[in-house]
């Protein structure tokens, strides 16, 4: 027996995250670490937690044996639940065959029976690229009031970035006339930021008859969005105000990390009324040794500094041995940097070592770029990466 | 595993006034972001052992919330599991009913419910002053190799490091680790060997020796049970060679802490191989050092926003340091926070306190100055 859902969400996981390059080579993009100790997905699952919506649907297709672990039974977000709560929906055989996830519309399709099985009125679509916090519930109270199909997300961008973005032309009540994806001389500055409401029979409507034509590239951008618009839909733009951030890329990714920092930090995941849940290790408390120097740094739990720290956002257990030097970099956890080593403006995966006196990119130069070593990579003593390097190749 | 534990969670409580006023000995905080029954849980997780009691008696308000269902120690089971064993006054005879125990043994006769329900062969039992991280199942596999009834894990500590009295009993045993006798401390320097009361016990001698003890009105378990069966029962010694720590007043509560800033004593009490300790996730956010931030030969917890300068302290978790403001060898418990220009030195705080701006406060090793939950200077 299943209890009817008002909303459920479904959370898209399964991008592979190419531009993020050596950092998503054994994980999906959703599992990278983000502020040392959270994932990029805690970011939409924590807003569902805390905005009430206790059932969560997690589409996984590229690399999801992280994610799987890390999800689990869903209990660090309280989404361990008897009905409902968060599960993992991989691609799995029919009746009439197997496939791939082809889009992101086709994953929801695929899973259209997960959906109903809960009899929700509405389907909330995230996906999990982005670190923001945001109250669905106010989302989908806009939704249910003005009596739209479907509400789109959106969030003011700059006119000159606005061509980066699929971008919503809406008239004055906020109602949607216009959809384009990455235009080249954008009329409007409201981004989609990919998430949508939809009234669940409405969604099924669409999905169902963009399964049907062989052509569709099955996503809701290019596909499902259109197809609404042109037949009239009533679509409405949500405006959300607040930090967001797309981290599809190695430098949005240092620069979300580094938003962490300072007296007054756009970003503050120390804020209790909203918080962002993780499923944390189980660490002794950082120590600062009796040479360290920790200055404008985020560290956390397990982590052993006897060395210098500056600028910099170090993840779980990582060890700043004596002499070595941290400068402008973002360390993912469980990374040893050897005696008398040097890393500067680079982002460093899980498990990385960096042995004595080595050198890893260089002062912050942002048209050289950011150094990134992936996950488990050894850098012998005395080596020396050159900035905006990527290792392994 | 053919182990259960138990844990006795107040035993010591009155040796420590101040930090037990509002808790049991098994909360008072430690560390950075554990309990002190975090060390004994963990022991006996480590070495496989999936049901625990825990025997409580006043005050536990805190106890449970800090262990919840026990899942962060993953002794949320169907089967055994963690079960907290509240004060059962009318389940066992006339000579203590009415009262809640006062003695080790009188509180195990009010488990024997829990003892008797264990179809394990052997029970760990143990209290929660000692800060010690032991692999217990080589202890049991010793004492099943010595048909033990029950196996003593004795510490060596030195008397630099940690204070004694004359109620640490030191045990006399021979070279094949049977126990002779228990002597008590006398006073000598350098290093001693000392019982841990950590305590290896085969259950149907501990059902035994309890029952008898109750129905002969007896009352203490090293009295009446140890003493008065040395030599004629199998009491074997094992030891125990890590980091070792026993909280007996507020003083060596802050020694014991302090000792965590040394590396060698942390490495030697957090990180053996595949023997963690265990704590309550809490979900603070990872701590920042503002740019003026100056931290020097500290243990920090997450959550904390450190703006000032922090030297040979513990910070627990969500501790704010103000610009401005220096501490120095001091132990700041939960949540506290000090405002700007604050000056603290070998100060503890429990839980919640607030420290305004420009105050200074300072006590000395020998004597902290201890402000108490809650309070605001």
């Amino acid at each position: 027996m299943f209890k009817k859902k008002e909303c459920v969400a479904m959370l898209l996981a399964g991008g592979q995250g190419s531009r993020l390059s050596v950092l998503t080579t054994k994980t999906a993009k959703p599992a990278v670490t983000f502020g040392g100790k959270y994932r990029i997905i805690d970011f939409p699952l924590s807003n569902c937690a805390n905005s009430g919506i206790d059932t969560v649907g997690v589409l996984t297709q590229y690399q999801p044996l992280v994610l799987n672990e890390y999800i689990g039974t869903g209990l660090p977000w309280d989404l361990d639940r008897n009905y409902g709560g968060v599960k993992i929906l991989p691609p799995y055989q029919g009746k009439k065959g197997a496939d791939w996830y082809k889009g992101t519309a086709n994953a929801i399709y695929q899973n259209l029976q997960f959906i109903e099985r809960y009899d929700p009125d509405y389907v909330l679509i995230l996906s999990g690229d982005h670190i923001y916090r945001m109250n669905y519930a106010e989302m989908l109270n806009f939704h249910k009031a003005s009596g739209a199909a479907c509400t789109i997300a959106v969030i003011e961008v700059p006119l000159k970035e606005a061509s980066r973005f699929g971008i919503l032309t809406t008239d004055e009540a906020g109602q949607i006339i216009r959809f384009t994806e990455k235009p080249k001389h954008p009329d409007s500055t409201k981004a989609s930021m990919g998430i949508y409401i939809f009234n669940r029979k409405e969604l099924a409507k669409y999905l169902i008859a963009d399964a049907e034509d062989p052509k569709s590239a099955n996503d809701f951008g290019k596909n499902i969005i259109p197809a609404m618009l042109a037949a009239g839909e009533k679509m409405m733009a949500y405006t959300f105000e607040g930090y967001w951030k797309d981290v599809g890329t190695i430098d949005s990714l240092w620069e979300a990390n580094m938003d962490l920092l300072g007296e007054h930090p756009p970003l503050q995941l120390g804020d209790k009324s909203w918080r962002i849940l993780s499923r944390h290790e189980n660490a002794p408390p950082q120590i600062i040794g009796p040479e360290g120097v920790v200055e404008n740094s985020s560290v956390t739990e397990g982590c052993a500094i006897y060395g210098t720290v500056k600028n910099s956002v170090l993840g779980e257990n990582v060890q700043v041995l004596e002499g070595a030097t941290v400068i402008d970099s973002v360390l993912m956890g469980d990374c040893v940097i050897g005696e008398g080593a040097v890393v500067e403006y680079s982002i460093l995966d899980r498990d990385v070592e960096i042995g004595a006196g080595a050198r890893i990119g260089k002062a912050r130069d942002i048209a050289k770029g950011i150094a990134v070593i992936g996950e488990g990579t050894v850098i012998d003593a005395g080596a020396v990466v050159a900035d905006g390097a990527i290792l392994p190749q | 595993m053919r182990a259960a534990g138990l844990i006795f969670s107040n035993i010591h409580d009155a040796s420590i006034p101040e930090l037990t006023a509002r808790r049991t000995m098994a909360s008072i905080p430690f560390g950075g972001r554990y309990r002190l029954i975090d060390f004994a849980l963990s022991n006996m997780v480590n070495s496989g052992i999936t049901k625990v009691g825990v025997i409580t008696h006043y005050n536990y308000q805190s106890l449970l919330d800090h262990i919840g269902n026990g899942k962060d120690w993953d002794l949320a089971r169907r089967n055994g599991g963690i079960k907290i064993l509240p004060p059962f006054i009318t389940a066992y005879d006339n000579a203590v009913a009415g009262k809640v125990y006062s003695t080790r043994l009188e509180a195990l006769m009010g488990v024997m419910n829990f003892i008797n329900r264990c179809n394990e062969e052997v029970l760990v039992l143990s209290d929660c002053d000692v800060i010690c991280n032991v692999d217990l199942s080589l202890v049991i596999e010793q004492h099943e190799k010595n048909h033990a009834d029950i196996t003593l894990i004795s510490a060596t500590v030195d008397t630099a490091e940690q204070e004694l009295d004359a109620k640490a009993q030191v045990p006399v045993f021979d070279e094949t680790g049977r126990l002779i006798d228990i002597g008590v401390y006398s006073g000598q320097a350098g290093e001693v060997e000392i019982c841990s009361d950590i305590l290896v016990v085969r259950r149907t001698y501990l059902q035994r020796v309890v029952t008898e003890a109750m129905s002969h009105g007896l009352t203490s378990f090293y009295r009446d049970v140890i003493y008065r069966n040395l030599g004629r029962d199998r009491f074997f010694v094992a030891r125990y060679d890590g980091f070792f720590a026993r909280v007996n007043s507020i003083e060596s509560y802050f020694r014991c802490s302090m000792r965590l800033l040394d590396r060698k004593s942390r490495v030697n009490l957090f990180y053996r191989r595949n023997q963690p300790i265990y704590t309550k996730v809490r979900n603070s956010a990872p701590t920042r050092y503002l740019p003026d931030a100056s931290v020097k030969n500290s243990l920090i917890a997450d959550g904390c926003v450190i703006e000032g300068k922090v030297e040979n302290s513990i910070l627990f978790r969500g501790v704010h340091v103000g610009k401005g403001t220096v501490v120095k060898n001091s132990i700041l418990m939960q949540d506290t926070f000090t405002g700007e220009n604050v000056r603290l030195g070998c100060v503890i705080t429990d839980k919640d306190v607030v420290i305004k701006n420009d105050r200074e406060l300072c006590g000395h090793e020998t004597l902290p100055f201890y402000i108490g939950k809650g309070m605001t200077v």
